[in-house]
């Protein structure tokens, strides 16, 4: 038996030890929106945060998870896509099949929340993830939309954290 | 080199053919989904029955105003739902807020005379060969609710006008709803065909528009259940393994080492090259699969290597006959007496599809009922495939569609995946079994694109005119793979896509005036398919580079050169015009910025590409901006179009720079995305889309653009180096 915390829930699940985190999360929890592409960490479409960093799901087995790790996956982001990331990629009409999109979502969201207000090497670097329909001209046009609608939060609202969700 | 034959569905489709595709059908009363939310995966047989009747075939309106629009074609992230979405809420006059849309499954197609037409979404026809009928659909459902609201106060039908699916009398000054008058219409009967007038798309307020897409808002959450995502209650999971050898045979495997592992884990014989794992989840089953003892026996194929491939393609280029598909004039003649002779050859890979979400089926079988939950490209081959492998009848099988996790041809005829779930299913019945491909079962059981070869050569004038062509294609045929039909004693003008003579399609651009086009049909062991563009990819490859070459030797700028060719082809000119002008061709770019262009015909539509790139002194290549254009005809979503011409610059550019599936002991090496490599974001390009629409036809649009995005970026790679480049991936040149 594991105890996880995953979206501010704790869970215990029986896996064995050496399982992925992907498939944990896939399968003994049912969370089915954190994707499985490659299994070897290259795509990124399994990218969870783990206490708020991004973290490619496919490639850490469970036991090497704690039971004090926060683990927030793409259903656990916001309340109501309401991430200014969520906002950003469906203003700009970002996803085609979509199958990318919550690691992509997941992967900007750490970005921003290391680097709020990122340069376009930032961006290179943290937005490593594979798209196959090719989105990513809408992909790096979003998190600058996100960045920006952060930064005018920061300044307006004491609070920005309490728009972004629990990550 | 003998070819696999996969036992395709063509048979068993020629069972649809009982009905074309038709407005009529009004008044039936169908189930209503409960769901809807733009299709998200859930077909309408899985809906609850609800006592609200469809207008027709295409429409429903709700009482509360939603409409839900019934969408035929699948979406793969393509577009052609919301596209297809505007069309039918264009002629209808509802209100775009309230639009919904749904699937119709195969079955119920099927059912009722084939009423939603074709549901096969491939060569970028999804928009083009389904607009007349679902437009006519929406005109009709449109006059209908009129008819009802005429009926319901006694006037004339000709007195009421309606704008966003609100009918107003003028005279009267009385107004209702669609949904106020939806059930009465439902009951009248559907009209005549020949009164159905449909609007000028001049007029057009919902189609042509940059509407947002209708199935974006689940994909932000995690909401969006992809096939692969799909749960039914005792369902089991299984992990799969064919032969790695193409042609190779399943010996043995011994179960009885998987005793005692978690999950309970099953080997089953597939096929006579298939062995999977079932067991409680996916992952168990995958590693109790990695732990199977397995004999193959990989046969004579094992020999084939990518060196034996080559020199079986390049024995075709210079073997004594080929099949002409054009010969006009006399092309060797002209160049051997031309001023100047310009010879090349080219070359590029096999490429798998490598779609984001792998190759994946739930299947549940009983003797009475066969039931899959599926990502296809055409779900009714998929109902074919389904009857073919469960031995039921069609009427017992239906397919439950979902939105797609990427396609690019991959899903399209073949659903050899679908055959698998079934064969694994039919040995338990009454179990879901949810079958998934690894990400290596997906690299290495591909169906590829073609690899090919190509001579080119070409005469020059002493004053730098073009005289003389020659084209030589040499390579494998998806049609002797695939529909042999078509792929007789050599002949296979689908491998020489982009080079027809006829207009319309996918035309050649130029004319030359002595000009011979041939192919020499080389097929190997290798499975392959249509992939993203199909054949234009290779062969504008090979024109496009080609011309440019030619274009050096006649010490001509390549856009001019271009020009003077192209002048009975207004349509291609056009376009690379359009381009041209966007990218500034022909002004001063930075000190080490490099200018390539490129143009092509497929799928009914115009494209043409300009590509700025940099090498560097170490020879590192960086594509910063491309430039496209594509004439498409009629524009249903100019944003769609620009997202798919962006998307297939990065899919281009995957295959241009890195793609490539190399064959070793004749299985594929390549297994995962470390050395199948895809572009990612760092190395995404600026890109400019220029829509350049002529309005008076219907091309397509997924495809089109894709063709000259290599050949842009090869010629601009020439430009920079002052080296032609004539094989693909780049991964392999010496830039510096």
């Amino acid at each position: 038996m594991t105890r996880l915390n995953i979206n501010g829930k704790v869970r215990d699940v029986e896996a064995e030890p050496e399982t992925p985190l992907l498939w944990v999360i896939r399968e003994q929890v049912g969370l089915t929106g954190t994707k499985y592409g490659c299994g070897v960490a290259q795509c990124g479409a399994c990218s969870v945060h783990m206490n708020g960093e991004v973290l490619r799901s496919c490639s850490i087995p469970v036991s090497a998870v704690k039971a004090t790790d926060k683990i927030v996956t793409i259903e656990g982001l916001s309340a109501n896509s309401s991430h200014p990331v969520q906002e950003a990629w469906l203003a700009l009409d970002v996803p085609q099949c979509g199958y990318c999109q919550s690691g992509q979502i997941m992967a900007a969201a750490a970005l921003l929340r290391k680097k709020p207000n990122p340069t376009d090497d930032d961006i290179d670097e943290a937005m490593s993830n594979i798209c196959r329909c090719g989105t990513y001209q809408r992909i790096r046009a979003a998190v600058r939309m996100a960045a920006a609608t952060r930064v005018a939060a920061t300044t307006s609202a004491p609070k920005p954290e309490s728009r972004g969700g629990r990550s | 080199m003998k070819i696999k034959s996969p036992g395709r569905t063509s048979l068993s489709r020629r069972r649809f053919i009982v009905g074309s595709a038709t407005v009529a059908g009004g008044g039936l009363a169908l189930g209503l989904p409960f769901a809807l939310d733009n299709g998200a995966g859930r077909a309408m047989a899985a809906t609850a029955k609800s006592a609200v009747p469809e207008v027709n075939a295409w429409v429903v309106v709700m009482p509360d105003e939603r409409c839900v629009i019934r969408i035929a074609r699948s979406e793969m992230g393509q577009g052609t739902m919301t596209g297809l979405a505007q069309l039918v809420a264009e002629e209808l006059e509802c209100d775009w807020k309230k639009v919904a849309t749904e699937f119709p499954t195969p079955g119920e197609s099927l059912a009722r005379k084939r009423v939603w037409g074709e549901m096969g979404t491939g060569g970028s026809r999804g928009i083009r060969t389904s607009q007349d009928y679902v437009r006519k659909g929406g005109a009709a459902a449109r006059m209908m609710l009129l008819q009802a609201a005429a009926d319901q106060w006694k006037v004339p039908v000709a007195e009421l006008t309606v704008s966003n699916g609100v009918i107003t009398h003028a005279a009267s000054k009385r107004t209702t709803t669609y949904g106020k008058v939806a059930a009465a219409a439902a009951k009248l009967p559907p009209p005549d065909p020949a009164t159905i007038k449909l609007k000028d798309p001049k007029d057009w307020k919902i189609a042509g528009k940059p509407m947002k897409r209708l199935d974006t808002a689940d994909k932000l959450n995690g909401r969006q259940v992809y096939a692969i995502d799909v749960k039914l209650p005792g369902m089991r999971c299984a992990a799969i393994k064919d032969c790695p050898v193409f042609g190779g045979k399943l010996v043995s495997f011994d179960e009885s080492k998987l005793a005692g592992r978690a999950g309970g884990p099953r080997a089953v014989r597939v096929s006579d090259s298939t062995v999977a794992v079932v067991a409680d989840t996916w992952w168990r089953a995958k590693t109790a699969l990695d732990a199977l003892p397995i004999v193959w026996d990989e046969g004579p194929n094992a020999a084939q290597t990518s060196a034996t491939i080559a020199a079986h393609l390049q024995e075709g280029l210079a073997a004594p006959t080929a099949y002409a598909m054009r010969n006009e004039g006399d092309a060797l003649k002209a160049i051997a007496g031309a001023a100047k002779k310009v010879e090349a050859e080219y070359s590029t890979p096999f490429l798998a599809h490598a779609t984001m979400e792998p190759m994946n089926c739930t299947a549940k079988f009983t003797p009475d009922r066969a039931e899959i939950w599926v990502a296809t490209q055409n779900a009714e081959a998929s109902l074919a495939a389904l009857s073919e492998a469960s031995g039921l009848p069609l009427e017992k099988c239906d397919v439950y569609k979902h939105l797609l996790g990427g396609g690019f041809g991959r899903r399209g005829g073949a659903q050899d995946y679908v055959r698998q779930a079934v064969a694994i299913a039919k040995q338990f019945p009454g179990v879901p079994i949810k079958m998934v491909w690894s990400r290596e079962e997906d690299m290495t059981h591909d169906f590829y694109r073609p690899i090919s070869q190509c001579r080119a050569s070409a005469g020059l004038d002493e004053n730098g005119k073009l005289v003389g062509l020659h084209v030589r294609v040499s390579g494998q045929s998806i049609n002797a793979f695939l529909n042999q039909a078509a792929a007789k004693d050599g002949r296979d003008d689908r491998q020489l896509q982009g080079y027809y003579a006829a207009a319309g399609d996918a035309q050649l651009g130029y004319t030359v005036p002595n000009l011979l086009i041939e192919y020499a049909m080389r097929n190997t062991h290798v499975p392959v398919g249509p992939w993203r563009g199909v054949n234009t990819n290779q062969n504008a490859a090979y024109m496009e580079c080609f011309i440019d070459e030619v274009a050096r030797a006649a010490n001509a700028d390549p856009v001019e050169f271009r020009r003077a060719l192209m002048q009975k082809h207004p349509k291609h000119l056009a376009v690379l015009n359009a381009v041209a002008a966007k990218a500034d061709w022909g002004k001063p770019l930075p000190p080490g910025m490099h200018r390539g262009v490129a143009q092509f015909m497929g799928y009914g539509s115009y494209s043409a590409a300009v590509a700025e790139v940099s090498v560097n002194d170490k020879g590192k290549l960086k594509v910063h901006r491309m430039v496209l254009g594509v004439d498409c005809g009629h524009a249903v979503n100019p944003d769609q179009i620009a997202a798919q011409v962006e998307g297939s610059v990065a899919y281009g550019l995957s295959a241009t720079f890195y793609g490539e599936c190399t064959v070793d002991k004749g299985r594929i090496a390549e297994t995962n995305f470390h050395t199948y490599e895809i572009l990612r974001l760092k190395d995404m390009p600026k890109v400019e889309t220029v829509v350049v629409p002529s309005f008076d036809f219907w091309g397509g649009v997924g495809e089109p653009t894709i063709c000259v995005v290599a050949p842009a970026v090869m010629n601009a790679i020439a430009a920079a180096t002052g080296k032609p480049v004539r094989s693909l991936p780049l991964k392999h040149l010496q830039m510096v």
